[in-house]
This record gives C-alpha cells, sequence and structure tokens, in this order.
C-alpha cells in the first residue's frame, strides 16, 4: 500500500510528466513499431497474413523466427551493394557539408554580435518552405535549359563533372550522382552549420592569443586549437547529416537515377512493388543497425565529453 | 662620463585610443630594467591592461612607440615576439595535457623532438608539477593551473614575460603563498617581468617597482615603499593604503619646516614645501602612524615635535593584530588611526566614547599639493 502510494506520488510529480511524456510518445510510436518490423521480419507468411512467432498449440509452446531473409539479405549482393552505396552517398554528403559548413559557421561565429542573428535566421531560412517543394525545385533548376543547368555548362563544370564519373553526358544533370549529392547538401547543410555554430561561438578566444602568443601563426592556431576544440560540433554536426542521409528516401526518389541506389528506395519498393513485407522489413531492421554504429560512437563521445566539461 | 644605456624596455609616449570619448591608454611613458618585476597598478578601466596587451602585440599603438633592447616592436607579429604572457585566469588549452601546453610553443618553434622533452621536463621541475604532465588542465586545482600557465610562458625563455592579474583567480590564502614562490621562480629564471593588477597588496609584496595608473594616465613611479611613504597626488596617497587626508592653507613655509592650518589642527611638517602663504594644501598621515593614548601627550614629546589633537572615539574594529580606531574631532571629522595589539591585556583600553589624545612626529606626514 505504501508502495504504491509512494509510486503514485513519483508518477504525480512534474519532473516525471515532463520526461516521461516524450518518452511514452517514442515507446508508443517507435518502440513499437520497430518491434513489429522486427517481428514482420522473422514471420512466415501463410497465404496472406504472418504466422505468430510464439504460438501455443496442443500443449506445445513453439518459437519460429525465420531468418531467411537475413541470410537472402547476405547472399543477394544487390542489398550489400545498396548499403554500401548508402553509406557512400551519406558519407560524401557529410564529407561536403562540413568542407562548406565548417567555414561558415566559423565566420558567421567570428562576425560582429549584431549581425549574428541575422545570418542565423538565413541559415534557417529555408526551413520557412517545405522540404519537399525545396527538392522539387532542384529538378527544375538542373533539367535541360534549367538556369543552374545552363550556368554550369556556360562555366563549363560538365565537363569536370563528367570526368569525375558523376553525370551520365554531357550538359545532363539530372537523376545522377551529381544530382543526388547536390540535393542532399543543399538539404542538410544546416543541420551541419548550426552544430558547429554553436560550438564554435562560445569557444573562449584567449585561447587563441594565448597559441599566438606562443608563437602559432594564425593558420596554425587555426588547426592546433579551433578545430580540436570543435570536435563536439564536428561529430554532432555530421551525425545529423550522416545518419538521416542513410535512410533518404525522397531525394533520391526525386533526383536520384538508376546509378545512385539507395536503401530507403529499395525499402520502399519492397513493400509497395514487391509487397515482401518480411523482406522489407529485414532491409529496414539491418538499417537501423547500420545507424546504431554511428550512434553509439557519437553517444560515447558526448558522455566523454560531459566527463570532460565537469 | 659615460651615456647611461637605454632601458631594456621602452615605453615612449604611448597613446590608444579605441574611439568614442575615453583615451585608453594617453601618453605613457615608462623606462624598464632588465630582471625587474615591474606592476601596472589601477583600478578596472585604468587602461593597465590595454597597455599590457599592447606590449603583447594584441593591440598597437595609436601613436608612440615600444623598444625591446632597442628594437621597434611594431613591425613584428605577435607570434614571432620574444615576449610571452601568463593570461588572466590561464587561457590553457583544454584539449591538451600539461606536458602538451607547455610544449605548445616550444613545437612552434621546430625545436626538435628531445630538446623539447629536456625543456619541458626542465619546466616542470621548475614547477613542481611534474606527477601531473599527464592530466589535462580540467583535472587541475586552481593553484595548478596558475604553475601550468607559468610554465608555458616561460618555455620558449621569453627576453619579457608579461603577466595579466596572475593570482586573481585564485582564493586569498592561497594567493599570498603563491605570490612568494611566483616571485622566486620569476627571480630564478631571471626574465624581466611587467605585471598588471588591481590589487594593490599583490603588486607590493610582488614588484619591485610600481606603475599607478588612472584613467590611462600614469600618475606616479616607484618602489613600493616610496609610493606608499611619498606619494605625489592626492589620488595616490588615497588609493594606496589607508590614509588620512586634510585639507588646509599653508600658513607658514621655511626651509626646515612648514605650518598647515586645518579646520581642528595645526600641523607642524618637519620639512619645507614650495609653495607661497594661503595656497590650499592637503596633509596625508597614514592612520599606523599616529599614537593614540587616554592621556595627553607629555611636555617632552610635544618639545620632541609631536602633533596632537584631541577626540572621542567613535567606533573601533578589531583585527586581531590590529585595531583601527575612528576618532572624532570637535568638528566632526574623523581621525582614522591603527595600533597594533602589542599585549594581550590591556588596563587602559579604550572603548567608544573614551577621550583620548593622538599624536603623531613632524616626520610622518605629507603636504600634497595637488
Amino acid at each position: 500500500m505504501n508502495r504504491l502510494r509512494a509510486l503514485l506520488a513519483w508518477i504525480a510529480r512534474g519532473r516525471t510528466a515532463v520526461i516521461g511524456l516524450p518518452y511514452l510518445w517514442l515507446l508508443a510510436f517507435f518502440m513499437l513499431p520497430f518491434l513489429i518490423v522486427l517481428k514482420i521480419s522473422v514471420s512466415e507468411v501463410d497465404g496472406v497474413v504472418f504466422k505468430e512467432v510464439l504460438s501455443l498449440k496442443d500443449g506445445v509452446l513453439a518459437l519460429s523466427i525465420k531468418l531467411s531473409n537475413y541470410v537472402f539479405i547476405t547472399e543477394d549482393d544487390l542489398y550489400f551493394k545498396t548499403y554500401l552505396s548508402s553509406i557512400k552517398y551519406a558519407a560524401v554528403t557529410t564529407v561536403l557539408c562540413l568542407a562548406i559548413g565548417y567555414p561558415f559557421a566559423y565566420f558567421m561565429a567570428r562576425a560582429k554580435a549584431s549581425l549574428q542573428p541575422a545570418l542565423l535566421m538565413l541559415v534557417m531560412l529555408p526551413f520557412w518552405t517545405s522540404f519537399l517543394l525545396r527538392v522539387y525545385a532542384w529538378k527544375g533548376l538542373l533539367t535541360e535549359h534549367g538556369w543552374v543547368s545552363d550556368l554550369l555548362i556556360a562555366l563549363r563544370v560538365d565537363h569536370l563533372l563528367l570526368a569525375a564519373g558523376v553525370i551520365p553526358a554531357l550538359g545532363k544533370f539530372m537523376n545522377s550522382p551529381f544530382s543526388l549529392v547536390l540535393g542532399m547538401v543543399y538539404t542538410y547543410l544546416p543541420f551541419m552549420i548550426l552544430p558547429l555554430y554553436g560550438n564554435l561561438a562560445k569557444m573562449d578566444l584567449r585561447l587563441l592569443e594565448a597559441a599566438s602568443d606562443l608563437g602559432a601563426t594564425p593558420w596554425v592556431a587555426f588547426w592546433k586549437v579551433t578545430v580540436p576544440l570543435s570536435k563536439a560540433g564536428i561529430i554532432a554536426g555530421s551525425m545529423l547529416v550522416f545518419i538521416p542521409c542513410i535512410g533518404e528516401f525522397v531525394i533520391p526518389e526525386l533526383l536520384g537515377g538508376p546509378q545512385t541506389l539507395m536503401i530507403g528506395r529499395v525499402l520502399w519498393d519492397e513493400f509497395f512493388s514487391n509487397n515482401d513485407w518480411p523482406m522489407a522489413s529485414t532491409v529496414a531492421v539491418v538499417m537501423v543497425l547500420l545507424i546504431l554504429v554511428p550512434l553509439a560512437i557519437f553517444n560515447r563521445y558526448q558522455a566523454q565529453a560531459q566527463e570532460q566539461r565537469k | 662620463m659615460s651615456a647611461t644605456p637605454p632601458a631594456f624596455l621602452q615605453i615612449k609616449d604611448v597613446v590608444k585610443d579605441f574611439g568614442g570619448g575615453a583615451v585608453a591608454v594617453n601618453h605613457v611613458s615608462l623606462e624598464i630594467t632588465k630582471g625587474e618585476i615591474f606592476a601596472l597598478l589601477g583600478s578596472s578601466g585604468c587602461g593597465k591592461t590595454t597597455l599590457l596587451r599592447m606590449l603583447a602585440g594584441f593591440e598597437t599603438p595609436t601613436a608612440g612607440q615600444i623598444l625591446l633592447n632597442g628594437q621597434d616592436l611594431a613591425n613584428i607579429p605577435t607570434y614571432d615576439k620574444p615576449i610571452n604572457m601568463m593570461f588572466q585566469s590561464y587561457a590553457l588549452f583544454p584539449h591538451l595535457t600539461v606536458w602538451e601546453n607547455i610544449a605548445f610553443g616550444l613545437r612552434r618553434e621546430g625545436m626538435a623532438q628531445d630538446k623539447i622533452t629536456e625543456r619541458v621536463e626542465a619546466m616542470l621541475k621548475l614547477v613542481q608539477l611534474g606527477k601531473l604532465a599527464k592530466r589535462k588542465p580540467h583535472q587541475l586545482s586552481g593553484g595548478q593551473q596558475q604553475r601550468v600557465a607559468l610554465a608555458r610562458s616561460l618555455a620558449k625563455r621569453p627576453q619579457l614575460l608579461l603577466l595579466d592579474e596572475p593570482l586573481g583567480a585564485l582564493d586569498k590564502k592561497l594567493r599570498e603563498e603563491t605570490q612568494i614562490e611566483l616571485v622566486n621562480i620569476i627571480e630564478e629564471v631571471g626574465v624581466t617581468c611587467v605585471m598588471v593588477t588591481h590589487d594593490q597588496e599583490e603588486a607590493m609584496t610582488m614588484a619591485s617597482r610600481i606603475a599607478i595608473m588612472s584613467e590611462g594616465k600614469v600618475l606616479q613611479v616607484g618602489a613600493p615603499a616610496d609610493i606608499y611613504e611619498t606619494p605625489a597626488t592626492r589620488f595616490v596617497a588615497d588609493f594606496i593604503g589607508n590614509v588620512n587626508l586634510m585639507d588646509g592653507t599653508l600658513a607658514e613655509d621655511e626651509a626646515d619646516h612648514c605650518v598647515i592650518d586645518c579646520q581642528d589642527i595645526k600641523h607642524y611638517v618637519g620639512h619645507g614645501i614650495t609653495g607661497t602663504a594661503g595656497m590650499p594644501v592637503t596633509v596625508a598621515v597614514r592612520p599606523e602612524k599616529i599614537h593614540l593614548s587616554p592621556h595627553a601627550p607629555s611636555d617632552e614629546d610635544l618639545a620632541a615635535g609631536f602633533n596632537r589633537a584631541k577626540g572621542v572615539v567613535k567606533n573601533l574594529s578589531y583585527f586581531g593584530s590590529f585595531t583601527v580606531y575612528h576618532l572624532e574631532l570637535p568638528s566632526g571629522r574623523m581621525l582614522k588611526i591603527s595600533q597594533n595589539n602589542t599585549q594581550r591585556h590591556r588596563e587602559h583600553e579604550l572603548t567608544w566614547g573614551s577621550e583620548a589624545w593622538a599624536h603623531w612626529s613632524r616626520q610622518s606626514q605629507v603636504v600634497l599639493t595637488q
């Protein structure tokens, strides 16, 4: 009785509710669906229904886990290639976002204090229109006689891109690795810039003076002090770009082409073209596991950083 | 007779104007000799930190020249100057260990690895931090961080060491211990040192000479005792330590003495000043130079040239080793008097409301004309 009262008191506390509600939400709308997907991936299909994984029949408790889908994924190299290709595009996008985002965030953090809110606003401005519309817009810009397309041809950038093997032919930019990566970099750049800016703006500028005082040129001070100290921002930004990029579906669908296999599209095909839900679920589960690895690394780093700050 | 060689560090008529009214550093000239510890002392906003930052090269003077060893510093970029600074609250690199922090400057010189190791080990030994070499700054106490900062700024063997509020981040007890230790290390290394502080005790204990700054100007330069005992202006007298300032007029001025007429007291001062009778002057007497007694001073004392004043003890603050009395004079003005508590039990103790006599020698006052 006492225990029950204590439990009720604990639940009634405001803090519990504030922390608990989002977790309940995640439990109901992420954890449960994921478990259902996991279950489907190991279920046998009997006609149009999934057999129960756990069944009790004639006093026999049977656990039937069908692993053939997982085995199939390792055997058919389409999946392997698709995962690899997803990771590759996500990685390229992350690196490009970092290369573009870091200098951007750096100069934003070092800009006049009165100017910074406006610059920050500009970074977030794209979020004011629908993501889908913005990606669609690129289609128009990159097709033949689109503005960007014409500009790239005028600047003879298409020769360069063709030589790099990221467009199918001179003057054709759409449905290529180029258009895919362009779309992903464009979409995810703010997610790189914001954590980097947050990190760089907090940096103690006297450390740069100390570096300069000890004989470091501005360039050396940047590499030896600014970059190592912004490691947390780099990792956070990279995770925010890399993880959603792996599972990205809309951008490959709209801007990608036959060359650009990505796991999001394979998933869609398995679910809705092949109607093979167990297979589709298997692909999804493996993708989540794939994302867990960088997440775990990120978490470990965060924990370390917390420790250091104490 | 040969001309004296130019000072090691010459600050020649330096001005720093950030724009917007007040001039941060206003025509400052200083000469600092090799091997001395020189303190810039003043309250916040007096321009001392700006002056230090100009020496370090973080700011460029609007006008004037800074010469180190006869060489103009204006044309050398910060990272090439033979000057190192210990920053206020240290600015240690949080991502590097103690060892790497100290080695940072040496690496930038492109020194050979074995030389670096040798130098860093020597520095760690100097500041007694050998055991903590592998720690990160956040794992150290304030005092340890301060020593790492010192080792880092000394590692390159600079010709000039700059200290920005070197003990400001430490608590009082630790500060007192560290003052002496810091001076010992600086003297062991033999480096010329310019420090900035707002703490007069710190400046007095550490520095061989002090420059008092206010509103961008240097008011007085001298050894701690000179500044304390012979302040040049009313501001300096009031800024350093405690003081009784009494305004009066010059009544009599001779070669060997002068008389100053204040409201309650006629001051006989044991030296002459250059002035005309009737000019307004201020007499400064330090509280510890005044004796307080329940009895009137004897004729002997008066014959020996003591000044005196009678009043009532209005307030007293007991500090343990000494007590500060506030004596109210007939006009209502207060005289601060500090007495050492040399005995544990005193029979005729002065307390609130006691009538008492203050007397002080003719040599203990300073007459200030500005």
